[in-house]
């Protein structure tokens, strides 16, 4: 179907919905790299205005992706509820967006819709949105998960400690360990992105963060980032595992380039839940995504990359997972160009995934090839605190040295909280307090140059 | 003493700075705060690694100086350019970087060499600093090593703004049985310097990343140059002898690597 639109006294055409959606994305590099994006900025305005015509049943009707050729368009369309669709099943993209703005579209009445949603209608109405409209929409979406804590509390902000090393070394780790909890990190999980994928690797690094949690008490959980069937294979051997990590993508063709189907992920939440390891809550799955996954493995189907990551959430909630990370910066210019593309990006998955009901956090981050520094990821994290991000990246220093790429710091997480008066997992929060590391406000009293933590080193 | 220290470290800024950790890793661990953020040391020592890192990025490939440090050590080279134009279109466009421009093509083409069995490129790609300082230490080992074997090796072809698939179309104009890819890596914080090398059985245009083999991180400070050229040595041998590249020869070779641990 063809979509058209007369604005400044011109007639924009556009073949379908699919280009009608990626010329209305905000400019970035990766859509350009696709060929898909708007050939001006006039056009993409244009663009804009055609969408926001469009009625929401519209995405129910017109795949962007064939129902037959991609599983996760099945998924999309198989799950969607349309009861829960009814109190917005009249409206346009436009009138969505006025809709989500007013104090009608409320936390209570964002969390029934959810799953009416669909991932094109929440990337649609994303377009349309200024950077304050997507923090203003996020901030009502409340999406909170439990495993050994409870994350998502309004009010409340995570931190994943990721204490990295570029060749596993046990000792080294736990020195990062250590250095993250005093500052009052790892309330989302103490994950390890691991530089070796064998089995034995892999299954030592996870005994020794389950020790850690469990010798000091810690009200956390852990995960070695490592392909699901890797975390599958541990499980069989014994190995306690507590959350069952996957990168996961928009497109099956993309999720097929990662090695995954939604068979094998069904698999791995099995798996972790047989284990029954959760104190709190049964929310066993990690997830990490990010825009330009899909092109980067020719899984696009010529669909912005926007849209395409937002598809990535309908995995994501399929699989009730406890956090879901947007890795924002990590893929490089010919994605994100800059400092403006990435934290655009940023807010948009934020908004996307919180509102299609999935608990996002988000991994604030460039690379050095990128035209963005620390000041860049100093707007995105004020903005995304703003937003009421579940999660965000605790790395000592920024610096990645297993990734090699810049994220946030222990200390980034500390402005972040003074700044905004955020809190922790409140379990996590009672942990810190009986470890005689934070007073009754939150705030980090102890120095930690004799604190009892470093006994972890003794360990390792 | 530890507490007298401890008092004078509690009495200036940063006043937690924590050495117990730091001697455990590289990572930036132990800094100390000053309230809740970083102290000024570590934010412009911050600052400095990363001004290096960009530097690295957009430092200009200076082909002459390595050519003549071939043409000393016995090695001749020829010298092409990406379709990419320039360094800001070729950061945002991977696609440009990997084909040659045309009339480089042509020029590679009309070599007529009579087939090589290796071909070896060496590109700027995302640090030309990394191969200024490894390309000829690595050569310097590789290249006795591949003529003792009595493998025959095409021109030394350098690449600007290039990435590693690249090698692809080079080796397949050089008729070259396998290329051989020296690249600057994407530089990190603590390495601005790291060579990688991609070795692909029977290049052309198209072949899959899952084809190919990698050696990363070479540098002084990481894989060594000389240990690089071994562990290449030993993937071209192989390579070869099974004459392919890729998925399954990286599986063959850590199962050597496992049996040599073992045993």
């Amino acid at each position: 179907m063809t979509y058209r639109i007369i604005a400044g006294g011109t007639l924009w055409a556009f073949a379908d919905l699919k280009q009608l959606m990626a010329k209305a994305t905000p400019l970035r590099s990766g859509d350009v790299l696709a060929g898909v994006a708007a050939s001006s900025a006039e056009e993409s305005v244009a663009a804009r205005m055609c969408l926001a015509d469009v009625p929401l049943k519209q995405f129910l009707t017109e795949a962007l992706i064939p129902y037959e050729a991609d599983d996760v368009t099945r998924l999309i369309m198989d799950s969607h509820d349309a009861t829960a669709f009814r109190p917005v099943a009249h409206m346009t993209v436009g009138q969505f967006r006025d809709w989500l703005l007013t104090p009608v579209a409320s936390p209570a009445v964002l969390s029934a819709l959810s799953r009416g949603l669909t991932p094109e209608m929440v990337a649609a109405v994303s377009k349309l949105m200024r950077n304050q409209d997507l923090i203003l929409v996020a901030r009502k979406c409340r999406v909170v998960t439990r495993f050994r804590n409870t994350i998502g509390l309004a009010g409340t902000m995570a931190v994943r400690l990721q204490p990295n090393h570029p060749y596993d070394d046990k000792r080294g780790i736990a020195a990062s360990i250590v250095d993250g909890l005093l500052y009052g990190c790892g309330d989302a999980v103490i994950g390890i992105n691991p530089a070796s994928d064998n089995i034995a690797v892999l299954s030592d690094l996870n005994h020794m963060l389950d020790e850690i949690v469990h010798r000091y008490d810690i009200p956390t959980q852990t995960c070695i980032l490592t392909h699901v069937t890797s975390s599958i294979g541990m499980i069989e051997r014994g190995v306690p595992v507590d959350l069952v990590f996957q990168s996961v993508a928009g497109t099956q063709k993309t999720n097929q380039s990662f090695g995954v189907t939604l068979d094998v992920l069904r698999e791995g939440r099995d798996a972790a839940l047989s284990l029954k390891r959760g104190t709190v809550g049964e929310n066993v799955m990690y997830f990490e995504t990010g825009q330009g996954s899909a092109l980067s493995a020719g899984g696009h189907h010529g669909v912005d990359q926007q849209t395409c990551e937002a598809r990535a959430y309908a995995v994501c909630r399929a699989f009730d997972p406890l956090i879901v990370n947007t890795v924002v910066g990590f893929i490089g210019p010919e994605y994100l160009a800059d400092g403006k593309q990435i934290v655009r990006a940023g807010l948009e998955d934020h908004f996307c995934g919180k509102l299609l009901g999935v608990p996002m956090g988000c991994d604030i981050c460039y690379t050095n090839h990128a035209e963005a520094d620390q000041d860049d990821m100093d707007v995105l994290l004020t903005l995304l605190g703003a937003a009421g991000v579940n999660f965000v990246i605790g790395v000592p220093g920024a610096d990645d040295i297993m990734l090699n790429y810049q994220s946030t710091s222990f200390h980034d997480q500390l402005y972040i909280r003074e700044v905004l008066g955020l809190k922790r997992a409140p379990e996590f929060e009672a942990w810190l307090q009986r470890m005689g590391l934070t007073d009754a406000a939150g705030q980090l009293t102890h120095h930690g140059l004799d604190h009892p933590l470093l006994t972890i080193l003794e360990a390792s | 003493m530890a507490k007298d220290l401890q008092a004078a470290h509690a009495a200036r800024l940063p006043e937690n700075r924590n050495r117990a950790l730091t001697a455990l890793t590289d990572a930036r661990v132990g800094l100390g705060r000053v309230g809740a953020s970083m102290p000024t040391e570590e934010v412009l020592k911050f600052a400095y690694a990363h001004a290096r890192a960009r530097d690295a990025v957009h430092a200009d490939f200076d082909v002459e100086t390595l050519a003549n440090a071939l043409e000393a050590i016995g090695h001749r080279s020829v010298s092409v350019r990406s379709a990419a134009p320039d360094r800001m279109t070729y950061l945002r466009r991977p696609d440009l970087g990997r084909r040659l421009a045309d009339d480089d093509r042509e020029r590679l083409d009309a070599l007529q060499t009579e087939g090589v069995d290796i071909g070896i490129v060496v590109a700027d790609g995302l640090s030309a600093t990394a191969v200024h300082v490894n390309a000829v230490p690595f050569l310097a080992a590789l290249l006795p090593l591949l003529h003792s074997a009595g493998l025959t090796v095409g021109p030394v072809t350098f690449v600007q703004n290039a990435r590693v698939a690249v090698g692809d179309e080079i080796g397949a104009l050089l008729r070259a049985r396998l290329v051989l890819v020296l690249i600057g890596e994407r530089p990190g914080l603590s390495s601005a310097d790291s060579l990688g090398v991609y070795l692909t059985h029977g290049p052309l245009p198209g072949r899959s990343d899952a084809e190919r083999n990698c050696i990363s991180n070479i540098r002084e400070g990481g894989l060594v140059p000389p240990l690089a050229a071994r562990k290449a040595m030993w993937l071209v041998n192989e390579s070869l002898r099974r004459q392919l590249s890729g998925v399954a020869l990286k599986e063959e070779e850590a199962t050597l690597i496992g049996a040599a641990a073992e045993g």
